[in-house]
């Protein structure tokens, strides 16, 4: 009972930590400029993809195909806001919630119609299996885990001691006085949105290498994004690796006192009632 | 009755009406399929619209009340053995009575954080009702044939369903129209433009606010129970399908929100075309248009969203003054 728990455990907490990088890249966007990414799935499993392509097509390490990968949706995301969210950035929610969704409806049907339904996997086992006492992991899914864990890392030095880092915060804390002493904002809010949607790219390529994945995966783990966001608290990055960790922790231990399907009935339940009491979050300060 | 004098009204429910006749006089089995979608959706989209437009709380989830309606009736049906109409009432009293509770809870958050949960609870219903082994879990349930004969055969009853769908989408035209003019929804108005200085002006947001929420839920259990009593299936995958519930907003927001007709016109071009985008065969860079029909689609809602955010009608009535006295 103790080595299936503890197995479970080491198995939520290092998928968790993927599912937290996904999670800051939607709360990085909703706390710069108050959007939520409804295409961040999609963007997530255009990740998937690349990784997929770059590995089956040109033999590349899986793990430095990210860099590229990151650095596509850095450029998909920065063209996103341009051309879906700058218009509605201070229009009423609705409206860039269908802006972002329509961008969504775009990528999955052009990726539907190019890449099929049809599951693929980066086959990428030849790491092996570490065992340690009672709990065995694939390698693929430390190195993902640790992958994760620098991008946080990195993420965290970048938005706390570089300049441009600096003006995303800024521009997170007020826009309007930050435009008063000449940040760019505009530039800078298209920059937050790549950001946000190269963190959705590697998660999704973190994910491609442990799982098997469709060009319609991506909405599932956007909605765990969303239970994730909440549970750290709207807006805040460190709080997602947190909620990621919780949300890794349940799927990883519930299943092993109950029936699987309950899983998400306690995830949607916890979400929807820390959207009412603490709608700060887990970590978040009271208001 | 001044109301019935008013074009705003006689208008929507003409075309409604028309709509509805016409399969009746053409009697062709793919035209009536056609019309049934686009009543169904004129009757979702204008009970969508009492929450969204007119008191500008954006739920992601509204397909909820549909399938929570339809899972209702089918038990009733399925299991009890009852009769359709007193089944699809109580489809819609279940929807209703839900709606009330999740409301009370949930209509206290504001803008995005609401967004968010209406999303959290459909899919936790999803994935509550998968765990329900009496509603037949992951599978869902299979009405057995026979029942179709106390309706006349399976030809009569699509023809029943048929007429039962077009007299909800009369109600929900008609329904929407007296709330916006009446006292009540010109409080929804009031809390659509800034909730706190509508309950400085005497506005109970939050009465007002659960009323909208119930009122924008019983006619879509209604409509559940009769559309999944047509299928014959019910399943949680088609019942609380979060992709129906974005189609409503994209016909809501296509129309205009916060209008009268604006649903009903969106309703009909979004199906429309659908339809034809689906059955099209011209290609685009080498893609038949069938086959992205999502993504063009997606590029219309975009453009809708960036340059037209009030909706086609919407429009119209910000261009003339008579337009405006005309159309609600």
């Amino acid at each position: 009972m103790v080595d299936t728990l503890l197995a479970s455990l080491t198995d939520g907490l290092l998928i968790g930590v993927v599912y937290g990088i996904a999670a800051m890249g939607l709360t990085l966007i909703f706390g710069v400029m108050n959007v939520i990414n409804l295409a961040h799935g999609p963007i997530m499993a255009l990740g998937m993809f690349g990784v997929y392509l770059l590995f089956t097509q040109f033999g590349m390490n899986p793990y430095l195909a990210l860099i590229p990968v990151g650095f596509f949706g850095l450029i998909l995301g920065i063209v996103i806001y341009a051309v879906a969210v700058n218009r509605v950035i201070d229009a009423p929610h609705l409206s860039s919630l269908l802006a972002t969704f329509s961008v969504n409806m775009i990528i999955i049907g052009l990726g539907t119609a190019l890449f099929t339904t049809t599951f693929r996997n980066v086959d990428y086992s030849s790491l092996g299996t570490l065992t340690l006492g009672p709990i065995t992991v694939p390698l693929t899914r430390l190195v993902s885990a640790l992958a994760a864990l620098l991008v946080t890392g990195l993420l965290y030095l970048f938005l706390q001691r570089t300049r441009l880092g600096k003006y995303v915060r800024a521009v997170a804390n007020n826009r309007t006085s930050a435009g008063l002493v000449g940040i760019p904002s505009t530039r800078v809010l298209a920059f937050s949105f790549g950001l946000g949607s190269a963190l959705a790219t590697i998660a999704g390529g973190l994910i491609a290498i442990s799982l098997p994945f469709t060009i319609l995966s991506g909405s599932t783990y956007e909605l765990k994004s969303f239970v994730i966001v909440v549970l750290g608290g709207l807006g805040n990055p460190v709080g997602a690796l947190i909620g990621g960790l919780v949300l890794g922790l349940i799927e990883g231990v519930v299943p092993v006192f109950m029936k699987t399907t309950w899983v998400p009935v306690l995830e949607y339940v916890l979400f929807v009632l820390i959207l009412l009491v603490r709608p700060q979050g887990l970590l978040g300060a009271k208001r | 009755m001044k109301a019935w004098r008013s074009p705003g009204l006689w208008i929507p429910l003409v075309i409604v009406v028309i709509l509805a006749a016409y399969p009746a006089l053409t009697d062709k089995a793919s035209t009536r399929e056609t019309v049934f979608n686009v009543l169904l959706a004129i009757g979702l989209a204008s009970s969508l619209n009492i929450l969204l437009g007119y008191t500008g709380y954006v739920s992601f989830g509204h397909i909820v009340f549909f399938g929570l309606g339809g899972y209702a009736g089918f038990y009733l049906i399925d299991v009890l053995g009852w009769n359709l109409l007193p089944a699809a009432l109580v489809g819609g009293a279940v929807a209703g009575s839900i709606a009330l509770l999740l409301g009370l809870a949930i209509l206290r958050l504001r803008g995005a954080y609401f967004a968010l949960a209406t999303i959290g609870i459909l899919e936790a219903m999803k994935a509550l009702v998968i765990n329900m082994d009496f509603l037949g879990g992951p599978t869902g349930m299979e009405l057995n044939f026979q029942v179709y004969k106390d309706y006349g055969g399976a030809g009569q009853m699509l023809w029943t369903v048929y007429w039962a769908v077009a007299a909800i989408a009369l109600i929900a035209v008609f329904l929407s129209f007296n709330v916006k003019l009446s006292k009540f929804g010109l409080g929804l108005m009031a809390i659509r433009e800034d909730e706190d200085a509508a309950e400085v002006m005497g506005v109970v947001a939050q009465r007002a606010k659960a009323y909208a929420y119930v009122l924008s839920a019983i006619l879509p259990g209604i409509l559940g129970t009769l559309f999944f009593f047509k299928q014959g299936v019910i399943e949680p995958g088609s019942a609380f399908r979060l992709h129906m519930s974005i189609e409503l907003l994209v016909m809501v927001m296509l129309g205009g929100a916060g209008t009268v007709l604006g649903p009903i016109l969106g309703a009909g071009v979004y199906q429309v075309l659908r339809v034809s985008l689906l059955t099209s065969d011209v290609a685009l860079l080498g893609l038949r248009i069938r086959d992205i029909q999502l993504a063009v689609a997606g590029l219309l809602l975009l453009l809708i969203v960036l340059f037209i955010p009030s909706g086609a009608i919407g429009w119209l009535r910000s261009r003339s003054n008579v337009l405006r006295r005309v159309l609600e």
